[in-house]
């Protein structure tokens, strides 16, 4: 049990220590008055701490290991596709040549670091069977908001700008139906059946002459696949929608099928889920965008095209391009990590990678399935979803469950999510994971699974290992502080 | 074929087959239909061994002639600073960097701490009441501050200043297309924004007055004035902000600004090709429920114990789906810590001593430009840049310097047509007297 708080940097300060080392100035120096016009001469300094280099260390030391990560254990965090984030492409993307290049260099000085980003491109394409990929999208949000932006402009240059409706399956992650609003789209959900996928006939009734499109995940957030994706895709593309394919979950499907083979105009990939891009406690990502040749000429600008010599370029004249969706050519440092991932494994090793997060998810429902109730009983794909309700009647939520699993030294499942299951937990382990490290994650949800019958409190009042309790967030909402204030 | 990623092992399939009651993988598979299924391989490049891939990466990165092993005097938006070797070390924790945002407090302390301290770092370095924990960037931050101004004040059009960076103003106009916002260009004199103009753009539909501070042109504007004018037509007022300027400039929260946005680049991340980056975004407490992304705030566990949690999320996409103030779900933490890092390196003394070298070395090269014939066209205040005009295409004065081993200026004829042949010179700390004067000296010897 802790009993201290852990200091803030703000908290250590002490006036007069330093923790930098400027170049020396070696040009002659001015006070400021007579280079800043009046008015415009901060007179009061920002508070920013005064440390010691050896200080900064220690402080986030100490906070990083307030944190769990991949590194630190099993993190089956549904949808997230919490995989080993390899060494080398951290070291890749260190290297001088690529860190250390500015975006507006000269295209000329530059070419190495365009020539890996067309190959990612062309890699991209191959995998996901579009026509074109743009690498500017710096998340997945920004991915589904750049495809419905184009989605619009190709109605709108078909004389069909009425179209104003995005249908989204009710089980849809939310930044589908938040991306839509973005792009000026209303949304329509649409239901899932009994056997937690859409529901046909409620998609033909909400179908018509107005709908924009469709977004599908797929797998969707159940961990199944969308069995009914062709006769989908063709009742959207009877009344002239096109259909959007979330691929945040590729991971489940790479090298089985995709996305363009089955009928799909444009899809977004997380390349800091299935290639690999680390986390980063939120971000960055980089979410790039596959289409198909209709919607090739509505790409954000630029292009980057490989020109006749084989030199690289980026491409601006683009007349109908919905324009540019990010400074610059996205987070390329992700990019160069995602490439360095895919060189690494190859045909055979993506192949290898979704067959072996298939199997292990389908192995940790099996062994899960006598403990938990298991609403949508049938083989998943990368991830499955357990409901709690059993042990809610014995007085034992999801989130409980999910709070004693810390004590086990294991980051839990999403929990609540999707909206469509009650007391759901949404479990991902992924490919990197060993059996051993499954059976004894299982192992853990079986005892939890006892110990709601014999001794609930001890889940009810978990977690009992971690430098904090829980939290009151009702609390935090209802008097927000944002920042420190010095007392 | 066994993979060092892939723990899986023959005997471990078998019996996890077994277990799931199938004979084959591809049993796992069977509601794949068969028309759509991929048979076969992808057609990629085969997989390579850790050192031969290393060796060809190093190879492809040495065809890129980095700000390394030359000297750069681009900046743009994107600049070549002091980077505390520190923050490498920091952010290659992988605690950090290997977490997923923290949605489980008790065991992401860490990380919550660690951007609340960003929180608080940004808020005091604009001057405004909070932060959010970052953005993609300082352009789509931009264009979501325009987004949160006109769902604030239910109208429908923005005043972007033609001295905003010509790529945050284009980001801004395709979000703006998706709202039917529309985009009013208010032009820019003399390098900075034409004021009169602006009087007589600004209206009652006018969401939003938008300006750069310093400008794009690194010139440091009248502020307070345009605050004060964007406040009178009751608009809300959008400053687009180098936190590192904010050292030593006047804070936008000073002089008017409802929300203040920008890129922490210039703190410990490197130029990397465009990204990732850190946008931030700063506003008042008015607006503090419609802010976008996510928020750390402070809180109590059942002992007392002070913790962090993410708040207010009732504004977010996971919660309020299409009704969310924003599309955003991941962000860039990890460069918000790196920024951290960096911000409590420099502290509040060298975030000053920073700061001021950057107007310092630049008045330096000011001079030296004009001590050579150079005509420098905006005479305003400047923070890290100054505009150069040139008798030669800036191109080929470019193309000159590299083979001198120095990453020119950014030709703003590429952006502004009557710019042409102006050349947008960035000197920061880094730039030592030496290196300023031999650019002088080639660009002198090329231009005349
Ligand atoms: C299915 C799905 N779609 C979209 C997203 C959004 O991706 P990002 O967080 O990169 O914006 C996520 C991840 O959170 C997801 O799981």
């Amino acid at each position: 049990m802790h009993n201290e708080n852990q200091s803030l940097i703000f908290e250590l300060t002490k006036e007069g220590r330093v923790g930098y080392s400027l170049p020396e100035l070696d040009v002659q120096d001015f006070d400021l008055t007579e280079l800043l016009p009046e008015g415009y001469i901060r007179e009061e300094a920002a508070e920013l701490p005064e440390v010691s280099e050896l200080d900064i260390m220690r402080h986030y030391t100490a906070l990083s290991r307030r944190n769990h990560g991949v590194d630190s254990g099993f993190y089956p965090l549904g949808s997230c596709t919490m995989k080993y984030n390899p060494k080398i492409n951290e070291n890749v993307a260190r290297i001088s040549g690529f860190a250390n290049i500015h975006p507006l260099q000269d295209e000329s000085t530059v070419q190495g670091a365009m020539e890996l980003l067309y190959n990612l491109q062309t890699s991209l394409v191959e995998i996901t069977g579009m026509d074109e990929v743009t690498l500017q999208p710096a998340a997945g949000a920004h991915g589904e908001w750049t495809a419905l932006m184009m989605i619009r402009a190709f109605h709108e240059a078909n004389g069909e700008g009425h179209r104003n409706k995005v249908i989204v399956p009710d089980s849809a992650h939310g930044t589908n139906p938040a991306s839509a609003t973005v792009a000026g789209f209303e949304t329509i959900t649409v239901k899932s059946n009994e056997d937690g996928l859409v529901d046909l006939d409620d998609l033909r009734r909400v179908v018509g002459e107005d709908t924009a499109a469709l977004m599908l995940t797929n797998p969707n957030t159940l961990g199944l696949f969308e069995e009914n994706i062709i006769e989908m895709a063709d009742i959207i593309h009877s009344v002239g929608g096109k259909v959007y394919y979330d691929g945040a979950n590729l991971n489940a499907v790479m090298s089985k099928a995709r996305p363009g083979d089955m009928g799909f105009d444009c899809v977004h990939l997380n390349l800091h889920k299935t290639f690999t891009g680390p986390h980063g406690g939120g971000g960055p990502g980089s979410g790039p965008v596959g289409v198909k040749a209709d919607l090739i000429p509505f790409l954000p600008k630029p292009v980057l095209v490989k020109q006749e010599d084989g030199t690289f370029h980026f491409d601006y004249d683009r007349p109908e391009s919905i324009g540019r969706v990010k400074p610059f050519y996205g987070n390329f440092g992700i990019n160069v990590r995602a490439y360095t991932y895919i060189r690494t494994m190859g045909p055979e090793g993506l192949k290898d990678v979704t067959e072996y997060a298939v199997l292990n998810a389908n192995y940790m429902m099996r062994r899960l399935e006598p403990y938990f109730d298991l609403p949508y009983n049938r083989h998943c794909k990368h991830e499955f979803v357990l409901s709690g309700r059993r042990q809610k009647k014995l007085g034992v939520r999801t989130l409980d469950i999910a709070k004693r699993l810390l004590d086990f030294g294991y980051h839990p499942p999403t929990i609540y999510f999707p909206l469509n299951v009650e007391e759901g937990m949404m479990i991902e382990p992924t490919e990197t994971e060993s059996k051993e490290t499954l059976d004894a994650f299982c192992d853990a949800m079986i005892q939890i699974a006892k110990e709601t019958e014999e001794n609930p409190t001890i889940v009810q009042e978990a977690p009992h290992t971690t430098v904090v309790s829980r939290l009151d967030e009702t609390r935090a909402a209802r008097t927000p502080v944002l920042r420190y204030q010095k007392a | 074929m066994t993979h060092r990623y892939l723990p899986m092992t023959e005997t471990d399939k078998k019996e996890m087959l077994e277990t799931i009651g199938v004979n084959s993988i591809d049993e796992l598979f069977s509601d794949i239909p068969e028309k759509v299924r991929f048979k076969g391989l992808l057609n990629i490049p085969k997989a390579k061994s850790e050192s031969s891939l290393l060796k060809e990466l190093k190879q492809l990165a040495s065809k890129n002639n980095d700000t390394d092993s030359n000297v750069s005097f681009l900046g743009a938006g994107i600049y070549n600073h002091y980077k505390p070797v520190i923050v490498d070390h920091v952010i290659s924790r992988s605690e950090f960097y290997t977490a997923y945002t923290p949605y489980q407090p008790e065991i992401s302390q860490g990380e919550l701490q660690a951007i609340f301290e960003f929180q608080t770092m940004i808020a005091e370095l604009t001057g405004m009441d909070l932060a959010n924990s970052s953005m993609y960037d300082g352009g789509t931050s931009l264009a979501e501050a325009g987004m949160l101004a006109a769902a604030h004040t239910k109208r429908k059009k923005l005043l972007v200043s033609e001295s905003v960076h010509p790529e945050y103003r284009e980001v801004v106009t395709t979000y703006a297309k998706g709202q039917s916002i529309e985009i009013v260009l208010v032009p820019a004199k003399n390098g900075v924004t034409d004021i009169e103009a602006l009087k007589g753009l600004l209206d009652s539909d006018t969401a939003a007055v938008m300006v750069q501070y310093p400008n794009f042109f690194g010139q440091i504007e009248d502020i307070k004035t345009i605050g004060k004018l964007t406040h009178e037509a009751k608009s809300l007022y959008v400053v687009s902000s180098n936190p590192l300027a904010l050292g030593v400039l006047t804070p936008p929260g000073k002089l008017g600004a409802d929300i203040t946005v920008g890129d922490a680049q210039p703190f410990g991340i490197p130029e990397s090709f465009g990204g990732p980056y850190c946008g931030y975004f700063a506003t008042t407490k008015q607006l503090m429920r419609k802010v976008p992304g996510r928020l750390v705030g402070e809180t109590l566990d059942q002992n007392g114990l002070r913790g962090y949690v993410l708040t207010l999320q009732a504004r977010e996409q996971h919660i309020r789906r299409e009704k969310a103030t924003s599309n955003i779900c991941s962000n860039q933490a990890l460069l918000a810590l790196a920024s951290s890092v960096a911000m409590t390196a420099l502290g509040k003394q060298g975030i000053q001593e920073m700061a001021k070298q950057n107007i310092v070395k630049t008045r330096f090269a000011k001079n030296a430009f004009e001590a050579a014939g150079f005509e420098v066209p905006f005479q305003g205040a400047h923070f890290n840049e100054i505009v150069v005009k040139t008798n030669k295409p800036v191109q080929e004065i470019n193309k000159i310097l590299l083979q001198k081993g120095i990453i020119g200026g950014f030709d703003l004829g590429r952006l502004y047509p009557e710019l042409e042949n102006h050349v947008l010179i960035a000197v920061t700390e880094l730039r030592t007297k030496e290196e300023i004067e031999a650019l002088v000296a080639e660009m002198g010897a090329y231009n005349a």
